[in-house]
């Protein structure tokens, strides 16, 4: 998948996280900003990895101010902005890029 | 060396600091210690008062000078304007290395942070920090070791002269010209001065600053004339809407409401809970409703309590209204509630030391049934952590958790199994606060573990119909959840230490270091 425009998802209420993604410059530009950076930052960055790779996705800018969400959240909103990035809210591939 | 808690603490610590490290907590029972005693200007004439026109003068009056104690209380709470004032002056002069020891250093003090960078103040000794200081000693910016201590442990470090106070500045709602301080009337009523009191016996200089003097004789004397040495008028000592608040509204939070039913539940069901029974509980929203489902138990059962002891609430105080408890013993006043019923004759003001100080001879915690305490963090061992938080940041204080944990019968500690996605029970605390081998429950949302050292306790409620676990089963479930979480990566420098009441070393606080992601595999 490419991403076509700035798109975001989630909040910065407590146990979520607010996501954005744009197009990146031919790599995966990833930053965290995160209550929990200290106890979690490494299993955070994995899980916006893998969720990248089911998504086919490797050029983006990837943002998240994550304030304490759970993993299966962090993996959601991803989902979220980049299906918004590409203005597709339909036919969502459920079982699919999305598990 | 390692210490009893299984904490490292590195040799060259001991050398520095000529501590042990903490050894079990009543190692020290039965020890005999000469008392440390400070000097007394004698005061023999009639010529009248001790007023002193201003914080300036009286600093050349006490003789003050580069590397001096200073103390405080923390009575005026985030409202406190007496430390800031008396530190700003001190810093006019350009005094340095000053080490300030107070009973506890919260959000009034953040001006101090500067003082700290320029090497003004160069040792904090305190029950803990808030605000922004402690994230500058986190960040390493103390030039010394800040030393956390427990209440009680304050109060020993006094005695044993541990820690040799120049001048204790004390805050006090009125005084009069002679030095006698009352923690009741005028604008700033804080109810108790508890925490000051130890300050007046072993002080060399002892100045009470108010912002309301009355006449001659200020009586009945929380600290008396025959401790103080001067007194200064100042516009404010505190603003009153910050130190005592209005009493906290019942929670409604299901799962706070929750975690007091499970330990109301568990506290009717041990053999303490009878005619004459104590109790001391704090001010989270846990604890107040534990303490008001308590409330009710009693009531229905005729039950009395015989005395409720610490930092009080309305809802401890109510107790007292509705003739529920004989007395109250009170070391601090949390809301306008609290402040007003120390006017009570069954309400009693005690003095840190008869609080919680472990090396007087028995102090009120030691007859204490039930604890109701919080925690940050708790391990599979019982450990507590209150000081530091999980980023390893200093935001906490010991207050009277390790005191009122190792003194009670049965010390019971709330804490919701998730905070966030911060999993409040762990494999390991971030820092040792209070002993596990003081910490006999813990109450979470998703059950209730029972310390393995208490098998009367597991046997008492063998057939109590609660969500009894163990503290690995919690643990367990929190990561489950939440996933394991990793260690915080600190520097080696190491910023503080955590004192056990009794003066060793229970664990030690070091510089937080910026996160960065591990190297990919």
């Amino acid at each position: 998948m490419e991403i076509i425009k700035p798109a975001a998802a989630g909040t910065l209420e407590s146990s979520d996280c607010q996501v954005t993604v744009e197009k990146g410059d031919g790599g995966i530009d990833f930053s965290l900003e995160s209550a929990v950076i200290n106890q979690y930052g490494n299993q955070i960055r994995k899980v916006v990895f893998e969720t990248l790779e089911n998504l086919g996705i490797d050029n983006v800018k990837i943002r998240i101010v994550d304030k304490g969400a759970l993993d299966c959240t962090i993996k959601a909103r991803i989902e979220g902005a980049v299906y918004r990035s590409v203005d597709q809210y339909d036919n969502l591939p459920w079982g699919g890029a999305i598990r | 060396m390692i210490n009893a808690v299984g904490r490292e603490i590195p040799d060259y610590i001991l050398n520095q600091t000529g501590k042990k490290p903490f050894q079990g907590s009543f190692h020290y029972d039965g020890t005999i210690f000469k008392k440390h005693g400070p000097n007394v200007k004698v005061v023999m004439n009639n010529s009248g008062s001790k007023l002193v026109p201003t914080i300036d003068e009286v600093l050349d009056k006490c003789d003050a000078h580069d590397g001096m104690v200073v103390s405080f209380h923390h009575h005026f709470r985030d409202g406190d304007k007496v430390v800031c004032q008396v530190m700003e002056a001190i810093h006019r002069r350009g005094l340095k290395d000053i080490t300030i020891c107070a009973s506890s250093l919260g959000k009034a003090h953040d001006a101090l942070v500067p003082m700290i960078e320029d090497g003004t103040i160069t040792n904090i000794q305190s029950s803990g920090v808030r605000g922004k200081i402690g994230q500058a000693i986190s960040e390493g910016k103390l030039k010394g070791l800040a030393i956390m201590r427990s209440h009680g442990g304050r109060v020993r470090a006094l005695m044993t002269g541990e820690v040799k106070i120049d001048i204790a500045f004390i805050g006090s709602p009125t005084a009069d010209e002679y030095g006698n301080l009352r923690a009741i009337g005028g604008k700033s009523d804080c109810g108790v001065l508890s925490y000051a009191m130890p300050d007046s016996f072993h002080a060399n200089w002892v100045v009470g600053i108010t912002d309301c003097l009355v006449p001659y004789p200020n009586f009945p004397a929380h600290i008396g004339q025959t401790r103080v040495d001067y007194v200064v008028v100042v516009d404010e000592i505190g603003d009153p809407k910050k130190i005592a608040t209005g009493a906290a509204k019942p929670t409604t939070d299901q799962r706070k409401l929750l975690m007091a039913e499970y330990c109301t539940q568990f506290v009717v069901n041990t053999p303490y809970f009878k005619d004459g029974f104590s109790y001391q509980t704090g001010v989270g929203g846990a604890s107040i409703a534990s303490t008001l489902s308590l409330t009710k138990i009693m009531k229905e059962r005729n039950i009395r309590m015989g005395f409720g002891v610490g930092g009080l609430t309305k809802a401890m105080c109510d107790l007292l209204r509705n003739d529920q408890v004989n007395c109250l013993l009170d070391v601090q006043d949390f809301d306008t509630s609290a402040v007003e019923s120390v006017k009570n004759l069954k309400h009693f003001r005690i003095s840190a030391s008869e609080y919680a100080n472990p090396f007087n001879k028995g102090a009120v915690v030691n007859k204490l049934d039930f604890v109701i305490l919080a925690a940050l963090e708790v391990d599979v061992n019982f450990n507590c952590n209150v000081v530091v938080g999980s980023d390893g940041v200093i935001t906490g204080a010991q207050g009277g958790h390790p005191d009122t944990a190792a003194g009670a019968k049965c010390a019971i500690v709330i804490a919701p199994l998730l905070q966030g996605r911060i999993p409040a029970i762990c494999s390991e605390v971030t820092t040792v606060t209070t002993p596990g081998e003081t910490v006999d429950v813990v109450v979470t949302d998703y059950g209730i573990a029972i310390n393995p050292r208490r098998q009367d306790l597991i046997e008492c409620m063998k057939d109590v119909d609660l969500p009894f676990k163990t503290i690995e089963e919690l643990r367990d479930i929190a990561y489950s959840i939440v996933g394991e979480p990793e260690k915080v990566q600190f520097e080696d420098r190491i910023v503080g230490i955590i004192e056990a009441r009794d003066g060793t070393i229970m664990d030690v606080v070091r510089q937080i270091k910026p996160f960065e992601f591990r190297e990919e595999v």
